[in-house]
């Protein structure tokens, strides 16, 4: 198997350091955005698939699994934290640990089937077990089919912050974002990530110093399923419903798109290619169905001229590591 | 009963387009190591190109069976030698990206200029009607899908494992250095491998415009079923995803009489209990 990324450069202080400034950039940015009248609800709804794109990247990047069904967690975590704090009126610190308590639930289940096949298989299997989920959903009473769960009180987190301020929840948002992608750094860099790593790179050699890689895969499918359900609980703060487009294989297919765009394995790729695909839905969005023709542009266009992404190419062209 | 037996014969029908579609997939992936994401798109384009020959150019369904797989599979040849070709040596996800990129071009087309509504296309006059064959009765068209699909499939078996070039097939499969060598031309047995796997599913796509409608996302969710179909069988062997096709349709049509809520995803279900028990599937090579 060849290399999905180039990414060859030993984890130095030097490559700690420079990652801990670019993240510091980037909270601040970040922070400063409710300062500067750019639309909030845009950059939370980013921040969300930011996230999701980062657990993502855990897989394909360091575990080399490509997921074609990440959509499963975002959705089912949606639609258990919608659910608990519609109905069961629980407050919203609650309601996103059912949602990410389901996402992990569910992370077990489909990775102890997926992970007994490689590569492409194991791509095809996700996206069988997504789409059985979205036919599940589609029929079960508590998820309202085609009309989804609207209207979900926001609330007050920890009976403190209120988030039906747009700023508070643009705050909570973030700090919720960096907390999971402060996680997903520390776990890359562990040595159960480096262990990731070196199955991604030769995953005989890696059995043959006696690791266990299947239980490597499958925890790194765990955690990054769980991170995927986190960034679906945020999400229905944000949105303030739950549907089934959270579920359909086409928002599985926009993960995988923004941390190609972004750049496979990668640290910040997946985040850069999160605004940059959800900018342009923004956008684009009076051209219809023309988003959907641009989105398979971009996609071939990565795949043929730009595999390494756009914090690929930076980092590759200043021989850093990001 | 007379149920049971229209459920079944549903259930023989999806499973022509099952083994038609997981057959082309299989063939694509022996030679080019690709899994074609946009085989569902294909399979569309097929019955979108008999829609336009009928309406635009008045050529019937008969012509239409064969030129529809004729010029999706040339659109399919140009797709290998423009892009796919490209990608060989690099890790086999990306051919699934390219061709996932593919499937979203082809189908947002389509969609923007028909939108997701379905046109009809009609049963040419030989297949129309039905004949009682005393237990059931049966719609003739439904009747034709079932057996020329069927012998499609056959033939397609035939020219890989029984020909001389299905045998410069298989070796190319296995060694495509060792057969060059040999002095066979096998990027351009690649080029024609593809649009062999493409024509066959826009021979389904034209098949079913009849009974499905012509319709842009028709192969979108089909193909996600096909991927399960091909998980449960395994790529390995041409006759493999012949019967698997039919016998997983049949299981679904079964499924459809007796507990319709699970119609939808008694195959993805199969998938799992296969992989659980047998996780090579079931004609097992490992991966």
């Amino acid at each position: 198997m060849t290399a999905l990324t180039d990414d060859t450069l030993p984890v130095t202080p030097r490559a700690m350091r420079d990652e801990m400034i670019v993240f510091a950039l980037m909270a601040l940015l970040l922070a400063a955005v409710p300062f500067t009248g750019i639309y909030p609800f845009f950059v939370m709804q980013a921040l969300c698939f930011a996230l999701l794109a980062c657990a993502f990247n855990l897989l394909i990047g360091y575990g080399g699994l490509l997921s074609f069904g990440h959509a499963m967690f975002l959705g089912t975590a949606g639609y258990c934290s919608a659910h608990a704090l519609k109905v069961w009126g629980l407050p919203p610190e609650l309601g996103i640990v059912v949602g990410v308590a389901a996402a992990f639930l569910l992370s077990i289940v489909t990775g102890f089937i997926s992970i007994r096949r490689q590569g492409i298989y194991f791509s095809m299997i996700t996206l069988a077990l997504s789409q059985l989920l979205y036919f599940i959903y589609l029929q079960a009473p508590f998820t309202h089919g085609e009309d989804g769960i609207q209207g979900i009180p926001q609330g007050h987190l920890f009976g403190v912050f209120d988030l039906s301020k747009p700023t508070v929840l643009y705050y909570v948002v973030l700090v919720g974002f960096l907390a999971g992608f402060l996680l997903i750094y520390r776990i890359i860099n562990s040595p159960f990530g480096e262990v990731l790593k070196s199955i991604r790179e030769n995953e005989q050699r890696a059995i043959s110093l006696g690791y266990r890689t299947d239980q490597y895969k499958f925890l790194a499918f765990v955690l990054s399923g769980t991170l995927a359900g986190f960034a679906g609980s945020l999400k229905v703060f944000v949105a303030q419903n739950a549907s089934l487009t959270d579920v359909h294989w086409s928002m599985s297919g926009e993960v995988v798109l923004m941390t190609l765009v972004g750049g496979l394995g990668t640290i910040f790729g997946p985040v850069v290619g999160a605004f940059v695909i959800i900018a342009m839905q923004q956008y684009l969005a009076s051209f219809g169905q023309w988003v959907t023709v641009i989105q398979g542009g971009i996609f071939v266009i990565c795949v043929l001229t730009f595999r390494r992404g756009v914090i690929g190419e930076i980092a590759h062209y200043l021989r850093r590591s990001l | 009963m007379q149920a049971l037996y229209a459920q079944l014969l549903v259930g023989l029908i999806n499973g022509s387009f099952y083994a038609l579609l997981s057959l082309g997939l299989a063939v694509i992936f022996g030679m080019l190591n690709i899994i074609n994401f946009a085989h569902g798109a294909l399979y569309m384009m097929g019955a979108f190109v008999a829609y336009f020959l009928l309406n635009l150019g008045g050529i019937n369904y008969w012509w239409a069976l064969l030129i529809a797989p004729i010029i999706v599979g040339i659109f399919g040849m140009i797709l290998e030698r423009t892009m796919l070709q490209w990608l060989t040596g690099l890790d086999h996800l990306y051919g699934l990206l390219l061709t996932f990129g593919i499937a979203l071009i082809v189908q947002g087309v389509f969609q923007n200029y028909f939108g997701s509504s379905g046109l009809p296309y009609a049963i040419p006059d030989q297949l129309k009607g039905g004949m009682n064959l005393g237990f059931m009765f049966l719609p003739v068209y439904r009747g034709w899908v079932v057996i020329f699909s069927l012998v499609v499939c056959l033939a397609t078996w035939f020219l890989i494992e029984k020909t001389r070039l299905g045998a410069y097939l298989r070796a190319a499969t296995e060694n495509p250095t060792l057969v060059r060598a040999f002095g066979i031309n096998v990027p351009r047995m690649i080029t024609l491998t593809y649009g062999l796997g493409v024509g066959l599913a826009a021979l389904a796509g034209v098949l079913s415009a009849p009974i499905n409608q012509v319709r842009p996302l028709m192969g979108a969710d089909l193909i996600i079923v096909v991927f399960a179909v091909v998980v449960i069988g395994g790529m390995g062997s041409i006759m493999g995803s012949i019967i698997t096709g039919f016998a997983l349709g049949v299981i679904e049509g079964l499924t459809k009489y007796f507990y319709p809520e699970a119609s939808n995803t008694v195959v993805f279900v199969l998938m799992v209990l296969v992989l659980l028990v047998k996780p090579t599937g079931l004609t097992g090579r490992a991966a």
